[in-house]
């Protein structure tokens, strides 16, 4: 098995963000980096199905600046074999140029499978996986939760709404994985030690500039502080009194 | 769920590690969060070691960790090594111990005074977690006065016979090897002090849990018994040679437990300050009092400083110039000042800080032992006082 993952550096959702002075983007100082969530799950699938398959190459590609290197190398750090750094000098804010720029280094690299987060929980796009499965012409499941690959072809499970559906396709293909596929691995110590030594190449690329644009970026309102009314079965009658008269729901 | 611990860093200090040592660092904070921050408080009120983690810390390196790769160790820096300590000591001083307990104290003494042979047959077993060691120094009647020991190893054609009596041994009832510390020659030599390692299955030997603790309550710690325990010929560490030997074992842990209190003042800090902004008092966050204002920026000052002179220790260390006066100097001021801010936070807590459902409360309890063990705060000012005079208080 030859599998590619495609990765994203992205914001820790803990860590508190600052919105630049241009009203258009993050202020970056202090804002700890991370694998974006969704495609861990993508990486620990990726090794599974190595491992399982007991041969076979898991590569990492990412797109974006130099400090995605740190990155790739957690990916590493949990087993993966080598990673590709699609270098640009900042992060790119449209999926489509993100997609082209993934797909022209997918191309002839003749991958079994292409594993992507189902999102990256920075900009909640969902569409680069589909986008580069689309340019790549090759069949694409998003959000699978359950993946059984033998014999050339492929069965995921996708949880829709009111239940589960049941896809096959053939490989390779592209995939997009959703939370409860699997539980990531901690990268190991010998695995961070073992990172520094893989193989992380570092391609300059220059996506295009894209339809979109960043107009402005907002914090969410700051939460009022909650209120307790009081306790047992006593405060009902003014719960529901407050949730009438001042929070208007009833 | 709690929301994930970011740490403390006012001066920016993650700036002065590698990338490789935030990794280190990183992947055994989430590990803290996901795994023992959920069950923590259950087993010290409960009085278990959570022995379940034991495989999960194995499997991530946590073992010996600044030990070679050849014995299956990480191999890595002594910065990276003491970031695992303040990580693990941000769950539990007990948790910490365990670690610092099977590398420094077991695993260490093997490397540095074994034969090639003991660290290909202890080593490995060790850092994979299917061997769990324990330290047998202090006894007794001996604590503070180690050299004093009365605990004998006589040769005989075979090899040893070992008889004596060590206490407080973390690890001692879970542990499948001991490391014993014992006199060969007569008792007023402490030059004669010699390193064995004995499987606690050999006759003679047995360890009995210490009831009663109300510090350390997640953790193993037991009286260890040798009775006629004979030992074959490759049961000595041959390279141990005197009292020197354990205190250079010591001189690893307490460098670890330095780092460690650094973990567990930061727990304690960051419950300070989210209950600070957060619980209400005459119409405000008690925050917004000057009186819990000055203990948040003292506690802020005193972690800051202590993680600098950690991180400062752990380049020396991996120069080679770390002395342990230093490191006796280390850990004097760093778990100080963890139980002072550990009670202070209890104290800002105000009863609710007496709950197991809080982290203050555990980690006091818990420092007060960190406070005397691996040398009490007391005897590391002696040896800073005969650093600095040349003259020997001890007796």
């Amino acid at each position: 098995m030859k599998i590619a993952v495609c990765i994203k550096r992205v914001p820790d959702s803990e860590t508190r963000v600052k919105i630049a002075a241009d009203g258009k983007s993050l202020d970056e100082a202090g804002v700890k980096f991370i694998l974006n969530p969704y495609d861990e799950f993508a990486v620990e699938e990726g090794l599974r199905l190595k491992e399982k398959a007991g041969t076979g190459e898991v590569v990492v590609i990412a797109l974006g600046p130099p400090a995605a290197q740190e990155t790739i190398r957690t990916a590493l750090a949990m087993g993966v074999d080598r990673g590709v750094l699609l270098q640009t000098p900042g992060l790119h804010p449209d999926g489509l140029e993100t997609a082209k720029a993934l797909a022209g280094e997918l191309k002839d690299a003749a991958f079994d499978l292409v594993l992507f987060g189902k999102m990256a929980i920075d900009d909640y796009n969902h569409q680069v996986g589909p986008m580069v499965a689309e340019l790549l012409d090759l069949p694409c499941v998003t959000t699978v939760a359950h993946l059984e690959i033998a014999g050339g072809k492929g069965t995921a499970e996708r949880e829709i709404e009111g239940g589960v559906e049941v896809v096959e396709f053939p490989l390779p293909a592209v995939l997009t994985t959703d939370k409860g596929l699997n539980e990531p691995r901690y990268p190991a110590l010998k695995g961070i030690m073992a990172a520094k030594k893989k193989p992380l190449d570092i391609k300059p690329t220059a996506p295009g500039p894209g339809a979109l644009e960043i107009l402005s970026l907002t914090l969410p309102p700051e939460r009022q502080a909650g209120k307790i009314v009081g306790e047992g079965s006593a405060a009902v009658t003014e719960l529901v009194r407050l949730l009438r008269e001042e929070a208007k729901v009833l | 769920m709690a929301p994930k611990f970011q740490g403390v860093d006012f001066y920016d200090v993650d700036s002065l590690l590698s990338e490789e040592e935030r990794a280190v660092r990183d992947t055994v904070r989430s590990w803290i969060d996901e795994r023992v921050m959920p069950i923590i408080g259950e087993h010290y009120v409960e009085g278990r070691f959570p022995k379940q983690l034991v495989p999960q810390m194995a499997e991530l390196g946590l073992f010996g960790a600044n030990l070679p790769e050849e014995y299956g160790c990480a191999g890595l820096n002594n910065v990276a090594y003491g970031l695992i300590m303040q990580e693990l000591e941000r769950g539990d001083s007990g948790v910490r111990s365990f670690a610092s307990v099977q590398g420094a104290l077991v695993m260490y003494p093997i490397y540095a005074f074994g034969s090639d042979e003991q660290k290909r047959r202890w080593l490995p077993p060790m850092a994979a977690g299917a061997v769990i060691g324990c330290f047998g120094l202090t006894e007794p009647d001996y604590g503070s006065n180690p050299g004093g020991m009365i605990t004998v190893a006589k040769e005989t054609k075979d090899g040893w016979v070992l008889n004596g009596a060590k206490m407080w041994i973390t690890n001692g009832s879970t542990a499948q090897a001991a490391i014993v510390w014992a006199k060969t020659g007569k008792l007023d030599d402490v030059n004669s002090i010699r390193g064995f390692i004995v499987p606690t299955d050999t006759k003679g030997f047995s360890a009995k849990d210490q009831k009663g603790k109300l510090s350390l309550r997640a953790s193993d710690t037991s009286e260890l018994v040798l009775q006629d325990v004979c030992l074959p010929k490759d049961a000595l560490l041959p390279k141990s040679a005197g009292l020197k030997s354990p205190l250079m074992c010591l001189t690893q842990a307490r460098y670890g437990i330095a780092w460690g209190a650094v973990g567990a003042a930061m727990a304690c800090y960051d419950e300070a300050v989210s209950y600070a902004k957060n619980r209400l008092m005459f119409g405000k966050p008690i925050g917004g009092f000057q009186l819990q204002q000055a203990r948040l920026a003292e506690m802020l000052t005193e972690i800051t400083k202590a993680q600098l002179l950690c991180l400062q220790l752990g380049r020396l260390k991996d120069q080679g110039k770390a002395t342990p006066q230093q490191v006796s100097l280390a850990k004097r001021n760093n778990v100080s000042i963890a139980t002072d801010v550990a009670r202070e936070t209890r104290r800002l807590l105000g009863a609710n800080g007496i709950l197991a459902e809080y982290q203050a409360m555990r980690h006091l309890a818990n420092l007060e032992s960190v406070y005397t063990y691996e040398g009490t705060h007391d005897v590391h000012t002696l040896i800073l006082g005969q650093e600095i005079t040349g003259l020997n208080a001890f007796n």
